[in-house]
C-alpha cells in the first residue's frame, strides 16, 4: 500500500508576526513544529505500513526550513520525504495550497491513501483535504478516526458525526482527514533519527511540478486578509467579595438568573 | 468568469467527452464537441477524458462579479427540520440581501413542511428544495454534485454554510471545484458599501487576532459560518416567496457507501451542544479534586469539560478538552475551575454566553473574558457550591 501524508510546519505558539502588507503569516522557521494533527497522519500511515506492507511518503508545502519537519517524518518511520519549496508558493491560501498540494502529490504518486491532519493549528481551516480531494478528483472522508483496508481497493472507515460516527466503506485512492483520537504518535527511535539525518529530501519548485504559477502561492489566492484587528474584549469582569461561603452562594445565584 | 471552453479547432470529434459528462451537457455539432453551459456543472471529467487536450475550464479573473447576484445558504437539516444554525444564517443573510438589494435563497434538501416553512419565516426569497435527496451527511457525495449544478445555472453572489462537520467537508470540495474562495468558521459577515463584496471575519492564531477575510474577483463568495454565534432575527416571511423544486443530480457509481451509522454514548463528553458546562483547569491541585467538578457538574446539570494540561496529564480523556485542537463549545454558562485561560483555550470557549471564572492568580487571562469572577480557591469554592445545592435538594 502506498500511503502520503500531508504535513504541514506551524508556530510552536501563538505570537505569530504578520506580514503588515498581506497580513498572511511570515515564516521564518524559527520555532517551529509539526502541526500536531498532522502527527497523528503520520503515525496512522507508519501503522498501516507495518502491518501491510508499503511505502510512506511524506510531503509538505512550505520555506526550504520545513527540511527538518520531513527528515524528522522519516525519523519516525515514513521511507521519503517530499518538499514543494518556490517563492511562488508563498502566502498561499487554501485553494491555491491544494492546487499545489495535489501537483506534488500527482508527481510523487500514485498513491493508495492519502492522509491529512483534521486541520493545522495556525489555520483553522479544516479545507485543505476536501479541496485537495477535490483538485485530485478523489472521494475523501472526513473526521475519521479509524482506517482499516479490506482488499480489493477499499477500505473501511469510522468517522465522527454530529450524531456519532458512522462506518463508511471508500474506494481506494482516497483522501482521508483525521482526528487526534485516532492514535498516539510515538517517538523516534534513535536509529530512526539517524535514518533521518541521513535522508536525502526531495525539493520540487514550479518548473519541477510544472504548475501554472497564476494559481499557486498569493497570485493564485481567491481570499485576501483585509484587515486584522485585536479581538476588543469590552467586558466589564464584576469580581466578587466575601468569604468563600458567600462568593458561593452570588455564583449560584447568578448561575440561576442565567439559566432562567 | 468561469466556464468551460472547447478549442473546435483541436478537436477531433471523438466523443469521448460526451460519455465522460455526467450532467450531459455536451453534444457532437458539425463533427466536434459543443457545451451548453447551462447544464455543465464544471465537473472537469471531460478535461480529464479529451485525447488531444481540447478542452478546458476558464476560471474566474477580473470583473467576475458581473452577473453574480443573490445570497445563498444551504439549510442543513435533521429529522425534517432546519438545523439552528440554518436559521442564523438566514438571518443574517436576509440583512447581506438587503444590503445588496438581491434576493436570499435557501438550498434545502428531503423535507417537507417542517422544513421548508421555517426555512420562508425567516426570510429566504425561495428556497431549492430537492426532495429526492437527504439534507444530511448521508448524501455527502451528491451535494457537491447539486450545488455545483445550482451554481452554475443561477449564480450567485454568495454562498454560506453552516461550519459543522458537514458543512466543513462539503464547502472547500465545492469551492476547489468551482475554483473560488472559502472562508472557514467565520463570526462576523457584512457587506463592503463600496465594493459590495462579503466581508468575512474570522478568529486567527487562536484567537489573538481577528482577521476580515475578502474574495473581490471570485464568484461565489463562499463561507462557513460557526453556529451559535449569529442571532436569530424574528420571523419575517416575504411576500411572494416560494419553494422550487429541483432533481437530483446524475450520479457516477458512489465511491463512498454508508454502511452503519451509531449515536454517540451519552456518557461521552458531549460538550458541543452542551448549554451548562463546568470546566477545570491545572487550578485544581490534585486529580481526586476531579470528583467534586462532577458532583457540581451533576446538580447543576452541566457537562464536564477541561483545559489541555488536565488531559496531558491523562486525568480525563481527549474528548474533555475544550479550545482551539479540543472542542469549540457554545454554552448559555460556563463555570471555570482552576482554568488560567490560555489563548487556545480562550478560543474554544469564544461562543460561550455568560463565563463565571474563579482562580487564585488575579492575572489569569481567563478573568478578561468572565462576566463573574472570583480570585480564590476555586477547590473551597467548589465544596461551598456542591454543600449549598446538597442542602436544597434535601
Amino acid at each position: 500500500m502506498r500511503i502520503a501524508v500531508c504535513l504541514k510546519q506551524v508556530p510552536s505558539t501563538n505570537e505569530v508576526r504578520l506580514d503588515p502588507e498581506t497580513h498572511t503569516i511570515l515564516r521564518d522557521g524559527r520555532q517551529s513544529v509539526v502541526n500536531p494533527f498532522d502527527a497523528h497522519a503520520l503515525e496512522e500511515a507508519v501503522r498501516l505500513k507495518e502491518s501491510l506492507g508499503g511505502h510512506v511518503t511524506a510531503i509538505s508545502m512550505g520555506i526550504p526550513a520545513a527540511e527538518t519537519l520531513l527528515r524528522d517524518a522519516v525519523a519516525r518511520g515514513a521511507d521519503e520525504g517530499v518538499l514543494l519549496t518556490d517563492r511562488a508558493f508563498a502566502g498561499a491560501d487554501t485553494l491555491a495550497t491544494s492546487y499545489t498540494l495535489a501537483a506534488g502529490l500527482r508527481k510523487a504518486g500514485p498513491f493508495d491513501l492519502i492522509l491529512c491532519g483534521k486541520m493545522a493549528v495556525d489555520g483553522d481551516t479544516a479545507q485543505i483535504g476536501p479541496e485537495l480531494a477535490q483538485q485530485l478528483g478523489l472521494p475523501h472522508l472526513t473526521e475519521v478516526c479509524e482506517i482499516t483496508p479490506v482488499g480489493e481497493g477499499r477500505a473501511r472507515v469510522r468517522r465522527l458525526t454530529q450524531r456519532g460516527g458512522q462506518e463508511v466503506e471508500v474506494t481506494l485512492p482516497a483522501v482521508l482527514t483525521l482526528v487526534r483520537e485516532i492514535n498516539t504518535p510515538r517517538m523516534p527511535t534513535l536509529a530512526g533519527v539517524r535514518r533521518g539525518e541521513a535522508a536525502s529530501i526531495v525539493r520540487w519548485g514550479l518548473a519541477e511540478l510544472g504548475v501554472d504559477e497564476s494559481r499557486c502561492g498569493l497570485k493564485g489566492s481567491p481570499t485576501q486578509v483585509v484587515r486584522t484587528f485585536v479581538p476588543v474584549r469590552a467586558r466589564e469582569t464584576a469580581f466578587l467579595s466575601g468569604d468563600a461561603r458567600s462568593q458561593a452562594e452570588q455564583l449560584l445565584k447568578i448561575a440561576g438568573e442565567v439559566l432562567a | 468568469m468561469s466556464g468551460l471552453i472547447i478549442d473546435r479547432a483541436r478537436c477531433v470529434g471523438c466523443g469521448r467527452c460526451i460519455s465522460a459528462c455526467p450532467a450531459g451537457a455536451l453534444v457532437l455539432e458539425e463533427g466536434t464537441a459543443l457545451v451548453d453551459r447551462g447544464l455543465c456543472t464544471l465537473c472537469a471529467r471531460c478535461v480529464d477524458s479529451c485525447p488531444v487536450g481540447a478542452i478546458a475550464v476558464e476560471r474566474g479573473s477580473a470583473g467576475a462579479a458581473d452577473g453574480w447576484r443573490g445570497v445563498w445558504v444551504f439549510a442543513q437539516q435533521e429529522g425534517g427540520r432546519p438545523l439552528p444554525v440554518a436559521l442564523e444564517l438566514l438571518s443574517r443573510g436576509r440583512q447581506l440581501a438587503d444590503a445588496l438589494g438581491e434576493p436570499l435563497c435557501a438550498v434545502a434538501a428531503g423535507g417537507g413542511e417542517g422544513l421548508t416553512r421555517p426555512l420562508l419565516e425567516q426570510g429566504a426569497d425561495l428556497v431549492y428544495l430537492c426532495p429526492a435527496l437527504s439534507g444530511d451527511h448521508r448524501a455527502e457525495p451528491a451535494w457537491p454534485e447539486l450545488l455545483a449544478r445550482l451554481t452554475a445555472e443561477h449564480r450567485p453572489a454568495v454562498l454560506l454554510f453552516g461550519a459543522t462537520p458537514f458543512g466543513r467537508s462539503l464547502a472547500p470540495r465545492l469551492a476547489a471545484r468551482l475554483g473560488t474562495g472559502l472562508t472557514a468558521d467565520c463570526t462576523e459577515l457584512d457587506i463592503d458599501p463600496d465594493s459590495r463584496c462579503l466581508l468575512q471575519t474570522r478568529p486567527a492564531f487562536g484567537g489573538n487576532l481577528m482577521a476580515t477575510i475578502v474574495c473581490p474577483d471570485h464568484r461565489p463568495q463562499m463561507a462557513t459560518v460557526r453556529p451559535g454565534v449569529l442571532p436569530v432575527s424574528p420571523p419575517c416571511p416575504r411576500p411572494g416567496a416560494r419553494v422550487v423544486r429541483v432533481e437530483p443530480p446524475a450520479l457516477p457509481a458512489p465511491l463512498t457507501r454508508v454502511l452503519g451509522e451509531w449515536t454517540a454514548d451519552p456518557s461521552a463528553a458531549g460538550l458541543a451542544g452542551a448549554e451548562v458546562i463546568v470546566t477545570v483547569g491545572r487550578g485544581i491541585g490534585v486529580r481526586k479534586n476531579l470528583a467534586l467538578a462532577r458532583r457540581l457538574a451533576g446538580l447543576l446539570g452541566a457537562r464536564l469539560g477541561c483545559s489541555r494540561p488536565l488531559v496531558e496529564a491523562g486525568w480525563l480523556p481527549y474528548d474533555h478538552q475544550v479550545g482551539q485542537t479540543g472542542v469549540s463549545v457554545a454554552p448559555k454558562l460556563l463555570l471555570a475551575f482552576g482554568v488560567s485561560g490560555a489563548v487556545q483555550h480562550l478560543a474554544g470557549i469564544a461562543g460561550a454566553e455568560h463565563i463565571i471564572a474563579v482562580n487564585t492568580d488575579p492575572e489569569a487571562p481567563i478573568f478578561s473574558v468572565a462576566h463573574e469572577a472570583v480570585v480564590g480557591d476555586c477547590v473551597e469554592i467548589l465544596r461551598e457550591m456542591i454543600g449549598i445545592l446538597e442542602e436544597k435538594t434535601k
